[in-house]
């Protein structure tokens, strides 16, 4: 399957922008009665790229609208408010409505849950089939089923025409998982929108995916939005990395910078509470803030993190800050810098 | 099957019910459980012998497709056709699970253990509001209303989500969200036993310890046992009394869990232990472990394990080495040792 040469980079002369610009972008969820209607701010003003062959990893709290952000790019949800530019067009004014066919190929999606994003009815077979056909990419039967099986073996099934033949019932859960890797890969994209694509995945296995996102990077300069709660894989896959609490983003900038120097008080949380297994059994830090549980239903405008932060002060409860840079493309959006 | 292999498992659990003179919560002798494909049988779980004792977490961690969710359907014998139970024992407070009736069955199922499924993130019913969902449960076991009303937000509490959102719809809530619902629901009820089936793979770092701690405290208040399945070991060693490591089918290791972590003994556990990607240090490649997990239908010959384990002796393609006790509670099934 490495033999298709990269599209995006072959047959698009403006290769110099980035592929994807997000800015601006927000959404907001109705929700509650008639008499009083409130919203669920899910993502609030969020603005970042993704060049040619990067891999954007998005991590942070769970609600904090990762999924939302991601399915605004994929054209599943209508956006409130924001730009989506691809290769530097509008998609929301050239496409209104429902995304072409061809971004629809050019953008995939790995959905968070693999147990509901392959229909029970059809063996594997078909889900890879369906895509390969819609978008045209085989020619015959028996180039069909060569790319079927090579697809499943890239991501460690094994035998693929055994595993081809069942169907996801038969599969455990990060066996589905890879299935839904495998999917995503067959129509050669140029963007891959991955939702916790390897959570049910052991180390090892876990391993061989992050390697082939990597390789398939390198070979066929696909970029990638990568959505991950395990900070140690997005630190070893993601160029950059991109830090959301509460429907914003809160920090963001190359991978190490953020390791080494994490500066928002959330992300410092977030990397405090981290397992490190290379250390053993030296006791951790027990995670202390736990303090009120952040609301997105109308919230006030403030630094949402505010209530749990340490190191709150007066203004984090009236406003929100804005970007400032750390150093280089190192962001932060918080009042202490 | 070789039937030193059975004994030496057996032996394990013997040991460690004798010390205590209680009959074990939980007591899974050599069981067997086959998927019949029409390729010839999926033997999921192969003589599998663990024990959970009451107030005890036990962790079982392996590979994906190793047969962990086999198992915990089996203890609940809720596993479909083609799945098969062919051999083995499962001792509830003594009582073997497998010869009780219909009504014993439904009776054990129903007071004596709670389950979080794998696939708890579409657990819920789409069509009815949490709230409801919750309440059901607990007024089905006969607590009032209102007091059912004031543990549903004692236990969204609990698993850090605004109570406002009970009134939500599941797919108003995040992966992440609905997981820590299906958790709650499993806590309603306080049975004896809590198998969570990778509980938190949508869960940021922070609020999966801050549930694990909560859950901890609960069980040491209420006294249930948890039998904890996931493939992220460093969870395991902070919130799990013993751990046992499974490899296609077979448990391979068996220990306490800070003796497995200063002393992992099977190459397959010393592999896990090393392939974890790490947020601190100098940012290198890893390769986890090589090969790929094999096919279920005919699995490779003598030790499982011996096509990628990098100490593989003569006679590992032969022979099954047996489990052998080489610590106290610590079991290992490699020639090695
Ligand atoms: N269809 C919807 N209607 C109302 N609210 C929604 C809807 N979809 C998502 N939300 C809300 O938007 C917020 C963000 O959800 P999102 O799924 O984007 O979070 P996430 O960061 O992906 O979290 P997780 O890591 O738990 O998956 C949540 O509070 C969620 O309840
Ligand atoms: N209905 C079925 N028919 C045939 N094989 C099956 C069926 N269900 C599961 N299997 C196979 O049995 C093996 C064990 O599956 P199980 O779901 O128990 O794995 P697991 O350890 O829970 O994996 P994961 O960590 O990926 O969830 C897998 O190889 C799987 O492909
Ligand atoms: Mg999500
Ligand atoms: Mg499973």
């Amino acid at each position: 399957m490495n033999k298709i040469p990269n599209p995006s980079i072959a047959e698009n002369p403006g290769t110099t922008g980035p592929l994807l610009e997000v800015r601006g972008l927000t959404k907001y969820f109705p929700m509650g009665s008639i008499f009083r209607t409130r919203q669920v701010h899910a993502v609030e003003n969020a603005s970042f790229t993704v060049k040619h062959g990067q891999v954007v990893a998005l991590v942070g709290e769970s609600g904090s609208g990762k999924s939302t952000t991601i399915r605004l790019i994929a054209r599943l949800l209508s956006v409130t408010k924001g730009e989506i530019l691809y290769k530097g067009s509008n998609i929301l004014k050239s496409e209104p409505g429902k995304a072409s066919l061809a971004y629809r190929r050019k953008v995939q999606m790995i959905f968070q849950d693999p147990f509901c994003s392959l229909n029970a009815v059809h063996p594997i077979e078909h889900h890879l089939a369906r895509p390969l056909l819609i978008h045209k990419m085989v020619k015959n039967r028996a180039e069909l089923r060569e790319r079927i099986y090579s697809l499943l073996s890239d991501v460690g099934l094994n035998p693929p025409a055994e595993v081809a033949s069942r169907y996801p019932h038969q599969l455990s859960g990060g066996q589905r998982q890879r299935v839904a890797i495998a999917r995503a890969l067959a129509v050669d994209p140029e963007l891959i929108l991955a939702d916790e694509p390897i959570s049910m995945l052991d180390v090892s296995i876990r391993m061989g995916i992050l390697n082939l996102i990597a390789q398939l990077k390198e070979t066929r300069g696909i970029a990638y939005m990568y959505i991950t709660h395990d900070l140690a894989s997005a630190r070893y896959i993601g160029d950059e990395i991109l830090v959301m609490y509460a429907g914003n983003l809160v920090e963001g900038g190359g991978g190490e910078a953020i390791m080494n120097d994490p500066s928002h008080p959330y992300t410092q949380l977030l990397l405090s509470a981290v397992p490190d297994p290379q250390s053993g059994l030296r006791t951790r830090k027990e995670v202390t803030a736990r303090g009120e549980v952040s609301s997105l239903i109308d919230p006030p405008p403030a630094c949402p993190f505010a209530p749990r932060c340490p190191k709150v002060m007066e203004i984090c409860r009236h406003s929100m800050p804005a970007r400032t840079t750390i150093k280089d493309d190192h962001w932060v959006a918080c009042y202490l810098y | 099957m070789p039937t030193d292999q059975a004994s030496g498992a057996g032996a394990g659990s013997i040991v460690r019910s004798a010390a205590q003179n209680t009959p074990l919560l939980l007591d899974i002798r050599n069981l067997q459980v086959e998927y019949l494909t029409p390729h010839g049988p999926v033997r999921a779980v192969d003589n599998v012998s663990i024990a959970v004792q009451s107030g005890e977490v036990v962790g079982l961690a392996g590979e994906s497709g190793s047969g962990k969710s086999t198992l915990a359907h089996a203890i609940l014998r809720i596993l479909h056709p083609p799945a098969l139970i062919t051999g083995g024992e499962i001792l509830f407070s003594g009582k073997d699970t497998l010869t009780m009736n219909m009504t014993e069955l439904e009776q054990f199922r129903w007071r004596s253990v709670s389950i979080v499924f794998q696939s708890a993130m579409n657990a819920l019913n789409p069509v009815m509001r949490i709230r409801d969902q919750l309440l059901d449960v607990m007024q089905c076991h006969g607590i009032s209303k209102a007091e059912a009303n004031r543990q549903a937000v004692r236990l969204f509490e609990l698993v850090g989500i605004d109570p406002q959102r009970l009134d939500a719809y599941p797919h108003q809530l995040s992966g992440g969200m609905r997981q820590r619902t299906v958790i709650a629901i499993a806590l309603a009820l306080n049975p004896p036993l809590l198998i969570m089936d990778e509980p938190t793979t949508a869960l940021d770092v922070v609020v999966q310890k801050d549930i694990l701690q909560q859950i901890v405290h609960l069980k040491e208040r209420m006294g249930f046992s948890i039998l904890f399945i996931t493939h992220d070991l460093s969870l395991l060693v902070e919130f799990s009394t013993h751990i046992a490591i499974m490899y296609a089918g077979e448990i391979v290791e068996k220990a306490p869990a800070r003796e497995l972590f200063t002393n992992p003994l099977h190459p397959y556990t010393v592999g896990l232990m090393n392939s974890f990607p790490s947020i601190r240090g100098e940012k290198k490649k890893l390769t986890g472990i090589p090969g790929s997990p094999p096919d279920l239908i005919s699995p490779p010959g003598g030790c499982r394990f011996h096509p990628r384990c990098p100490r593989m002796m003569p006679e590992c393609p032969v022979k099954a080495p047996a489990n052998k006790a080489v610590a106290e509670d610590h079991t290992v099934a490699c020639y090695l040792y």
